[in-house]
């Protein structure tokens, strides 16, 4: 794709963006990730940016994307109003576990990083690539895969930093672990970046983590990130997952998890920020009695645009996932849901169950939302169900006739929709913080 | 306190009530019976000012107030209330946010200070007691996933949270067993008083029997054919509705 004035192709200036790249910052990298990255970038010189003829990206032009010059972010400075905002975001006191990044770079002064539990660690995957070597290779790039999606070979190309969790063996966790993605779209002219997180249970291990990516103001900037969470046997993790970038950035994520035997994962997704969001969430359970469970909320509105690509994959068999996605689209925004779910050979005794419900409270709004099953075993139990429209008419009076209004009564139906999801963040302090962000866009 | 007068209304152009009228004082229970189709449950959603119904002729008014020109919520918080034959599910939404919703919005309405959530649940532990309830169902999504007795109960809790002047309940009985009756309508007995009036749809009469109306009347082709007390829906039950039709035929001829 070429504009007017620009005689590269957006290609051609991320190969060069690239290039500079691996011959500055990023040059004290170990062999294998170099040679990783080398091998990503080439995949992405192949493929170019993904568009509207592949089958995966019908609903989300990312043309918007490829058509800005963007550029790696340098480190900011970080202001006093800065860190108080920082610290409004972040759950608990003192005693907190957080690592905190600033437009993908990683900030030691912002973070809380003491007192973590025996084994465990918390912090920017730069450092882990020192200290923790040989884990982040064995697991690193492993899940999310570069051929799977030309953005998650974007990533890989640019790793660099990002967050960093590690939980041992049978340690089951307190307080949760914090990754705060912060976005200064202040600090430059059309920034970038691509956080790469690596997030590890070992046998056994439980707790749960909060992944954050808040803007500090607006502008147009890009967040291209991709996380992995591996979930030894047994493992037992909850995952939270907040986007409330700029309503004028993009948002390109690859959330991926790996679980063992008998491992039980839980994500809670929040969607409410970007003006074009694509996120592919991949669920592999490959090994048996694990359990899965994605809930998801979407609120938009103005022209917002959000895409959730999600695939569960049942490749062991007696495994269970539950999907449940919830979208309130207003004004002009959209809402692409995709519910892929995979069942391979030999999969037998699979349950699972898929729901994705789409409120549109204008008549301009709109939803898609597709179902793929893809079912190699015969004794399986696998269900989905969509819904799509406006407030129904029958709930409206059926709310009135106990006296509320009928603004009220759309608010009461509204919040319901994102109560459902809010239902499922155990941790009071963050589903306060949600339920303000959910009341927020009823009263906007 | 409910003047009805010569009502006409419908749905989509096809007319159902065909000139009804009804009146009823402070402290009264009517009970509206008829056979399927007979327009009763139309009677109770326009009376309740269901929006997909057009009154085209005749008059309503609550109070002096004339209600054909009020929106369901403005009849509500003026002291009308609907329960409903099939109530529909709010996901996400408790049953004790809603109750305290809706009865702050009456409140506000009466110029009466909002509770907050803690007295708003000393109020409601106060109600369950009163009708003998446990609290099972107010933690729960409205009416989400609700077993057919457990819904009508629902609906018997809010008018107890609630206490409107008018409760009109819509075939509150159909679809339970004959105990779930009897509890039902026990608890509809607490808030008999003499300034709360009941409307009682219902095709049986078994409900009436725990919950004894003042008058009885029999609605068959969108009017009131018939009209008198407890030995009337006695009769209904011991002779059918093909017997009221015959009258009424008889009494249009």
């Amino acid at each position: 794709m070429t504009r007017a004035g620009d005689p590269k192709s957006a290609t051609e200036r991320y190969v060069a963006a690239f290039e500079s790249f691996a011959g500055n910052g990023a040059s004290g990298a170990p062999g294998w990730l170099k040679t990783k990255r080398e091998s990503a970038i080439s995949r992405f010189a192949e493929t170019g940016f993904p568009h509207s003829r592949l089958e995966a990206w019908r609903f989300t032009d990312v043309k918007p994307i490829a058509g800005e010059h963007f550029v790696l972010a340098a480190k900011p400075e970080v202001s006093a109003a800065i860190r108080q905002a920082a610290d409004a975001q972040l759950l608990g006191g003192a005693e907190r576990h957080a690592a905190v990044f600033l437009n993908g770079h990683f900030v030691p002064e912002l973070s809380s990083l003491e007192g973590l539990p025996q084994g465990v660690k918390l912090g920017s995957l730069r450092a882990a690539l020192e200290s923790d070597a040989k884990l982040v290779e064995e697991h690193l790039t492993r899940y999310a895969r570069d051929e799977r999606n030309p953005l998650t070979a974007l990533s890989t190309a640019f790793i660099s930093d990002g967050g960093f969790a590690y939980i041992p063996d049978d340690v089951v966790l307190e307080r949760p672990l914090q990754l705060l993605f912060l976005a200064d779209p202040a600090s430059g002219s059309n920034p970038m970046w691509h956080p790469r997180t690596l997030i590890v249970a070992g046998r056994g291990a439980g707790g749960s983590l909060v992944e954050s990516y808040v803007a500090l103001g607006d502008g147009t900037y890009w967040t291209n990130a991709v996380t992995e969470v591996v979930l030894g046997e047994h493992a037992k993790i909850d995952t939270y997952r907040v986007q409330r970038e700029s309503v004028q950035a993009y948002h390109t994520a690859t959330t991926e998890s790996y679980q063992a035997r008998g491992s039980v994962f839980k994500l809670v997704n929040f969607t409410f920020g970007a003006e074009l969001s694509r996120q592919d969430i991949n669920a592999v359970l490959d090994g048996e009695g694990a359990d899965c469970t994605l809930d998801g909320l979407s609120m938009l509105e103005g022209r917002q645009h959000t895409d959730h690509h999600t695939t569960l994959e049942h490749a062991q068999p007696h495994c269970t996932s539950w999907e449940y996605f919830n979208g309130v689209f207003d004004d002009r925004a959209r809402g692409v849901f995709t519910g892929r779910i995979i069942v391979r050979p030999g999969a037998q005794q699979t349950d699972s169950k898929q729901t994705n419900n789409n409120l549109l409270l204008s008549e301009r709004a709109r939803a898609d939302s597709q179902p793929q099953l893809e079912i190699y075993a015969d004794d399986v139990k696998c269900t989905h169900g969509a819904t799509l429209g406006p407030i129904d008419d029958e709930h409206l009076f059926y709310l009135q006739s106990r006296g509320l209004s009928r603004q009220e009564a759309r608010h009461l139906l509204t919040y319901g929709f994102g109560s459902e999801i809010l239902e499922a963040v155990k941790l009071d302090r963050l589903k306060e913080q949600l339920d303000g962000m959910v009341r927020d866009r009823l009263s906007g | 306190m409910l003047e009805v007068k010569n009502l006409h209304a419908g749905v989509e152009g096809v007319e159902i009530l065909k000139g009804v009228d009804l009146t009823v004082k402070p402290g009264e229970v009517h009970a509206i019976m008829g056979p399927n189709g007979s327009g009763k449950s139309t009677f109770a959603q326009v009376l309740a000012g269901h929006p997909a119904y057009e009154v085209t002729g005749g008059s309503v008014t609550f109070e002096g107030k004339d209600l054909v020109e009020m929106d369901a919520d403005e009849r509500a918080r003026a002291g009308i209330f609907l329960a409903f034959q099939y109530p529909v599910a709010i996901r996400g939404i408790t049953n004790a946010y809603f109750l305290q919703s809706a009865l702050n919005a009456v409140r506000k309405d009466q110029g009466l200070e909002e509770l907050d959530t803690l007295d708003f649940a000393e109020l409601l532990e106060k109600k369950l007691e009163m009708i003998g309830w446990d609290d099972s169902l107010i933690h729960r999504a409205v009416n989400d996933g609700f077993s057919g007795g457990e819904k009508k109960r629902n609906e018997i809790l809010q008018l107890a949270v609630l206490e409107p002047k008018l409760a009109i309940l819509d075939e509150t009985d159909s679809g339970l067993d004959i105990d779930a009756v009897k509890e039902v309508a026990a608890a509809v007995n607490r808030f008999r008083s003499e300034d709360r009036a009941f409307i009682v749809v219902t095709h049986y009469e078994r409900i009436l029997n725990y919950f004894t109306p003042d008058h009885v009347h029999v609605l068959a082709g969108g009017k009131v054919v018939m009209s008198g007390d407890m030995k009337l829906a006695l009769e209904l039950e011991a002779k059918g509705y093909d017997w009221i039709a015959g009258e009424a035929a008889a009494v249009a001829g």
